[in-house]
């Protein structure tokens, strides 16, 4: 294969060669003679056995390498990526020399040539989607390791953190069969390495990145404002100028593949999608091989891995202004669940398609933790599309018996400060406040929720007292405005308090054996916890206030002062 | 007919300009422009208490051809300005309103985007399918 491709002539695999031996190896493994002829052919996508042994791998056959490789014309993305972070480059999206690094034994003169490649080769080499693990390895060692053939002592010390990803990664090999050839498709490991960049923006996985931080970020990459401008659109889909957990790693995902030759979509993929995303992108991820959705991603590793946030508070202060404006539309937008219907309705009229069937999928998504009110139910019934919203996310606030209680409050509460962006931890949720929503005693699960949740996000509590049925537009405003202020000084306040809710299990449990009083002291509980938090919430809001004024006192004296020069 | 324009303080030039389905662009832009001292002046008339969406000129008619414009004006004092057929007449005030609605919830959504500075013209992909989405719908 090697001969017919043309590698031996020419001495290495560059994009050309090392896609004909692909194809040949897809043509030997369909029973097809190898020969230039055999790729014409509808060939399907060469099958790479899942190798145990990395070094095996590595020096494994050249063909199984190369069809790990050729998964993807993207793996030589992925390469060039790596070779960009190795070197510091930031856009080879097409370089060539992907192979070598994979087969050692095949060409060690193209091994040089890919000085990323090293740890890229040993990732590959058994599965074909590495490139998360792998690249978060290699952001470690590459910058040390100097790109050469001298690489290969590197490749056992990769092989340990590899084996991580790879054997997650042999899963899906074995499943090549329904490898979907979409490119905005995320995989296992691009996850990852998304989620460690996310880490290293904003340590609270729950918490969102602002927008200047996350200009900062993506303008690494030095693609061109406009495209950076488009993929934030794309991704922002709540548009509060924020970047949650799942934005992000859509942001990032549409970054590689820009970086990579993709043209960006119109509209989001489905498969970038928020609540796509968070509701367990797993099975998705190991259905693809990395190939697809491997475009690039690393590349944007580079500058991503070199960048160390720092948070850079103010978010954008006038998009966050404007969220007042906008707050009718966020709430629809916004994944997590507030539905207000009035937001609802006017979302409705305004959004896309997509927007709303975004948004629809939020809502269910965040009523799910919300917890059950048949109250609830009835005074949301009125939105027609989606079934009653439950008022709050599990915790705190969300559970106590007296429901237009609750609600009351949470709506006071929301006043004072929204945050939309949902929490990122979505996927336990569902399944238990589907059953809460059976009857009342499903309410004691969530109460008991609450209190492990208490402090989670008070973004998450807005978002559940937003979610109060009759909600007043005006209000909102206010809240969108307040919220707007204080999500900033919110943010980290949350980011600090917040712990992600593992609540899921014992709620059935806890269904099952509560008791009435149990339930009325759990409702106590949180209605503290709430107390607590909009305490908490008004005091920052004060200090805003303050801040506010006196600036507003500033700029009064500076107008009156101006104000002679100009009559004068 | 429908025209859209988006102002912008302080200087009152345009960000975005779209029309549908016309020829007669500079037409439009000088009309739009024109009416912009018609808005000037009806913010300070206002003065606190700044209603979102005022109706501008309802009763500007040629004799060889009618259009309405209407203002609207946000508490940034960005303007925004639709010039519409005034054979077209089956277009309520409600539905205009409900269009400068969108138009300013497309216009937050652009600011919250970190990579747009405020000023800058507007080239949005996004914000033209709703412009173009809303265009068709009057049209």
């Amino acid at each position: 294969i090697t001969e017919v491709c043309g590698a031996k002539r020419v001495g290495y695999f560059g994009p050309a060669q090392f896609y004909i031996a692909l194809k040949l190896i897809a043509a030997a493994q369909s029973g097809f003679p190898v020969r230039i002829e055999s790729i014409k052919n509808e060939l399907p996508l060469p099958r790479f056995m899942a190798l145990k042994n990395d070094s095996e791998v590595r020096y494994g056959t050249p063909a199984e390498l190369h069809g790990v490789k050729f998964q993807v014309p993207h793996a030589t993305l992925e390469k060039n990526s790596y070779k960009r972070t190795d070197e510091g480059d930031k856009q080879e999206p097409k370089s060539p020399p992907m192979s070598p690094i994979c087969s050692p034994p095949a060409s060690p003169s193209t091994y040089q040539r890919i000085p990323l490649s090293y740890g890229y080769g040993k990732s590959r080499s058994g599965l074909e989607q590495q490139h998360g693990a792998p690249y978060e390895v290699r952001h470690s060692t590459h910058q040390q390791d100097a790109p050469s053939s001298g690489n290969y002592g590197a490749k056992p010390a990769h092989c340990s953190t590899l084996n991580r990803s790879l054997s997650a990664e042999r899963e899906q090999q074995d499943s090549s069969a329904h490898y979907s050839d979409d490119p905005w498709r995320i995989t296992e490991e691009q996850r990852d390495y998304y989620i460690n960049q996310f880490r290293s923006l904003q340590p609270d996985l729950n918490s969102f990145i602002s927008g200047s931080m996350a200009k900062n970020f993506f303008t690494k990459s030095k693609l061109p404002i406009p495209e950076l401008s488009h993929i934030w659109e794309l991704s922002d889909v709540d548009c509060d100028g924020a970047l949650t957990l799942p934005e992000f790693c859509a942001a990032f995902h549409l970054v590689v593949a820009r970086k990579n030759g993709y043209q960006l979509p119109e509209t989001l993929p489905e498969t970038l999608l928020p609540e796509y995303l968070q509701a367990g992108n797993v099975p998705a991820a190991g259905a693809e091989p990395y190939s697809e959705s491997l475009p690039g991603g690393q590349q944007t590793r580079d500058f991503s891995r070199t960048e160390k946030a720092t948070a850079e508070e103010a978010p954008d202060n006038s998009a966050l202004l404007q969220d007042a404006k906008k707050d009718d539309k966020q709430a629809l937008k916004v994944s997590t669940a507030l539905k207000t219907i009035p937001k609802e309705f006017q979302h409705l009229t305004v959004k896309t398609a997509a927007q709303e069937s975004n948004a629809l999928k939020a809502r269910p998504r965040s009523r799910s933790y919300s917890s059950t009110s048949i109250e609830d139910a009835m005074k949301k019934g009125e939105e027609p599309p989606t079934p009653p919203p439950r008022p709050q996310k599990s915790h705190s606030r969300a559970s106590s018996l007296d429901l237009n209680r609750v609600f009351q409050q949470n709506t006071q509460a929301v006043r004072s400060g929204w945050l939309p962006p949902p929490p990122p931890a979505l996927p336990p949720r569902p399944p238990v406040s589907q059953t809460e929503q059976v009857s009342e005693v499903e309410l004691h699960p969530q109460m008991n929720r609450p209190p492990s949740q208490a402090e989670e996000n008070s973004s998450a509590k807005k978002e559940i007292v937003l979610a109060q049925p009759p909600s007043k537009p005006a209000r909102r405003k206010l809240r969108t405005e307040a919220q707007g202020l204080e999500t900033p000084e919110l943010s980290p306040t949350i980011n600090v308090t917040s712990s992600l809710p593992a609540v899921k299990p014992h709620l059935p449990v806890q269904k099952q054996s509560s008791k009435q009083k149990r339930a009325i002291q759990t409702a106590i509980r949180k209605n503290k916890e709430a107390n607590a938090v909009l305490a908490r919430l008004n005091s920052e809001l004060q200090q805003q206030l303050k801040e506010v004024h006196k600036e507003r006192i500033a700029l009064e004296t500076q107008l009156e002062q101006l104000r002679p020069v100009t009559v004068l | 007919v429908l025209v859209s324009v988006i102002c912008s303080p302080p200087q009152n030039y345009p960000l975005y300009i779209r029309s549908v389905p016309t020829e007669n662009e500079l037409k439009f832009h000088y009309t739009v422009h024109t009416s912009l001292d018609v808005v000037d002046e009806k913010i300070s008339a206002m003065g606190k208490a700044l209603v979102d969406q005022r109706e501008l000129y309802l009763g500007l008619l040629y004799p060889t051809e009618d259009y309405k414009v209407y203002g609207y004006v946000t508490n940034s004092k960005v303007k925004f300005v639709m010039v519409v057929d005034s054979s077209n007449t089956a277009l309520r005030d409600n539905e205009i309103r409900s269009m400068f609605r969108k138009l300013h919830n497309s216009y937050t959504d652009i600011m919250c985007n970190p990579f747009y500075n405020p000023g800058d013209c507007i080239h949005s992909r996004a914000f033209d399918n709703m412009v173009n989405s809303m265009m068709m719908q009057v049209c």
